[in-house]
């Protein structure tokens, strides 16, 4: 057994910390009140190739692993959830679907230019009747001659406002069991009849972009189905398990930001003449946040090594994400606390960390799903 | 152009120092590239890259310098060499200087860089002692360069004004802040890095007496500065905080 990252991945590592603390942490405050998408932030992402980390170097991508991708995620979100969760959502939910199930010329087509981030990945899956119960499409497309007509709308779709083109589930017909057959159709975001609305007014992830997609007989191209028709439900599955190391480091990185802050805080603040660090009460809050962070990171890292060695990592996936997300919680929750009224201001960030943090109980599976997901993987 | 960089792996200028058995400790440490040696990588890249040639990066120092070496491959140097320094006892500025001539005395070179100083030991004094045991003329804490065919221009900032020097290759020149930014090494810099060939030497695969290194200096003491106290606000009317302020400097800071 070995915990040691590889020279690559400390190296990615240092680099992430660099990048975040040196680009992204200056202005994460005043992005999160202005609602501000940080597009510069990403072309020096994509200058430096790490826009397609985890993928071949054939396709543009970084050639890099998933655990660099986690430290990453990580990396980026300790200052600043948002350009996480976008940078997060973007390698795991818009690049990965196309390398996994696309054709080669849908590769070189849309993986490519995702890769040196001439777009922003997104996917399509959740809609407004169809959440946890993704299966519950109403998006359907018919085929007329050699195209297919899209009608239906999605919601809470990251990424959208910045992506070229979008990986969408929909209805293409029922199966011989009268369940509906799934297909990810790809759409291109300037199709007649395809809207894209920003208007969403988030709880936090202020400076990530969530969006509604509508769609009015939007029609594709009969080949650009994403792999092959019916294949939908079980692409998004495996889909789903990948971007849960990404949402697992994003909270991971939250937490650790969160706690960072507190113990530097926790350092300086002197009441009844003390400093508060020396008051066993914080010391304790401080030592379960240092324990879950911990943890959090041995299950992200050990989720996204399986995956690196090519073995299965669905239970491991969900246990990271769960984990890491509730840790998340409780960690901000402490940091602010531990920031007494100070915390409650947003100049002290932990504020920003404590919003952002909800999310990752919600995303790509809410924690009562995992748990669902954990117990089906334990035989229950 | 055969670009030479000497460079030396410390701590992370956010590390807490701490001491132990009266040596500084580096258990849990995160180490990076001397900021000044990175300014020094960044400018030989860019050399590199406007006249063509090579950049070599040259430590001494433990194993674990090594990483420091494929940082700079990662930016963009092409190949590297540590010298082990295992055998190095009681090394000092001296005794760095000394390794590193006997390395580069086997190498074709046209322009050497280092930073001014490394921020651990803060000497400044291995580039300077380098270019004297090689016989080339050096200049230290460079703000600018210029290299056009074997004429060689710097700027360097001498209180608040800036001083241009003209000299020639072959040259050591030491990098202060201001010289330009380090870029970010690129996913596929970091990928290639292992790939780049790095030379390993032990101090007796160079042309050196092992009892020649000593070092010169010897180090008494190490310890930690004293913490700083809590500051003082005076309160009152301004007379009175000023005769209070004096009345503490003489007596309580003894300065006045
Ligand atoms: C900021 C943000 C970004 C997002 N980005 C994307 C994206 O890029 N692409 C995308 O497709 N989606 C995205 N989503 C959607 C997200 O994945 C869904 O919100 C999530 O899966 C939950 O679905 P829902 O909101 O419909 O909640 P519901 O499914 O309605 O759940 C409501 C509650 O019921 C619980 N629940 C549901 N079913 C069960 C059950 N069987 N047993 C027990 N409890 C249950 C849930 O856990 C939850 O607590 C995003 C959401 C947000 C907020």
């Amino acid at each position: 057994m070995n915990f040691d990252l590889t020279e690559e991945q400390q190296m990615v590592r240092k680099l992430m910390r660099d990048f975040a603390e040196g680009e992204v942490a200056p202005g994460a405050d005043e992005r999160d009140r202005t609602k501000t998408f940080p597009v510069e932030i990403f072309e020096k992402m994509a200058k430096l190739n790490l826009m397609g980390l985890p993928f071949p170097e054939e396709y543009g991508g970084g050639g890099g692993d998933s655990i660099s991708f986690a430290i990453a995620v990580e990396e980026l979100s300790r200052v600043c959830a948002s350009v996480g969760i976008t940078y997060s959502a973007h390698v795991s939910l818009g690049c990965a679907p196309f390398y996994l199930f696309g054709t080669e010329e849908q590769k070189q087509e849309y993986l490519v230019p995702l890769c040196q981030g001439k777009s922003l990945g997104a996917f399509g899956l959740t809609e407004p009747q169809a959440g946890s119960d993704a299966g519950g499409t109403r998006t359907h497309a018919v085929r007329e001659g050699d195209e297919w007509v899209i009608n239906g709308s999605k919601c809470f779709i990251t990424n959208a406002s910045y992506a070229k083109f979008v990986a969408l589930t929909t209805v293409t017909g029922r199966k011989e069991d009268g369940s509906p057959e799934i297909t990810a159709l790809i759409a291109p975001t300037d199709a007649e009849g395809f809207q894209v609305l920003d208007s969403y007014v988030k709880m936090g992830l202020h400076s990530s972009n969530t969006t509604e997609l509508v769609l009015e007989n939007v029609r594709v191209p009969a080949d650009h189905v994403l792999g092959k028709i019916g294949e939908g439900f079980k692409q998004f599955l495996i889909t789903l398990d990948g971007g849960r190391i990404g949402i697992g480091a994003m909270a991971l990185g939250i937490a650790q930001g969160a706690y960072e802050s507190a113990l530097r805080y926790a350092r300086e603040r002197v009441q009844f003449g003390r400093s508060i660090s020396k008051f066993q009460v914080i010391q304790h809050k401080l030592a379960d946040m240092a324990m879950q962070i911990e943890l959090a990171r041995n299950m992200v890292y050990k989720a996204a090594w399986l995956k690196d060695q090519g073995r299965k990592f669905t239970k491991e996936a969900s246990m990271a994400k769960l984990y890491a997300s509730e840790t998340a919680m409780r960690v901000c929750d402490q940091a602010v606390q531990i920031h007494g009224g100070y915390g409650y201001m947003h100049d002290y960030k932990v504020e920003r960390f404590f919003r952002d943090a909800k999310l990752t109980e919600i995303g790509e599976g809410t924690s009562e799903i995992q748990r669902m997901v954990i117990a089906r993987e334990i035989g229950c | 152009m055969n670009i030479l960089v000497c460079l030396k792996q410390t701590f992370d200028t956010e590390e807490r120092i701490t001491i132990e058995d009266g040596q500084i400790s580096d258990d849990g440490v995160e180490f990076v590239i001397n900021p000044y040696d990175e300014y020094a990588v960044e400018e030989a890249i860019r050399l590199r890259d406007e006249h063509g040639g090579e950049v070599t990066v040259i430590t001494v120092g433990p194993d674990r310098a090594e990483q420091a070496l494929r940082t700079a491959m990662a930016m963009g140097a092409d190949k590297g060499i540590i010298v082990d320094d295992e055998d190095l006892e009681d090394a000092d500025e001296y005794s760095i200087a000394k390794v590193l001539a006997a390395v580069i005395d086997d190498l074709e070179y046209d322009i050497i860089l280092g930073g001014y100083m490394a921020v651990d030991d803060g000497s400044a004094q291995v580039g300077p002692r380098l270019a004297e045991l090689l016989e080339i003329p050096h200049i230290s804490t460079i703000t600018k360069l210029t290299v056009d065919g074997d004429k060689v221009e710097v700027e360097k900032d001498v209180e608040g004004d800036t001083e241009t020097i003209e000299s020639k290759l072959p040259i050591l020149v030491t990098a202060q802040q201001g010289l330009n930014e380090p870029r970010y090494p690129s996913l596929p810099g970091i990928m290639k890095a292992k790939k780049k060939p790095l030379e390993q030497l032990d101090i007796d695969d160079l042309d050196l007496d092992e009892d020649e290194l000593e070092g010169k200096t010897k180090v008494l003491e190490t310890f930690l500065p004293p913490e700083k106290e809590a500051g003082k606000i005076l309160e009152g009317e301004l007379e009175d905080q000023v005769k209070e302020l004096v009345g503490l400097l003489r007596n309580e800071a003894k300065v006045i």
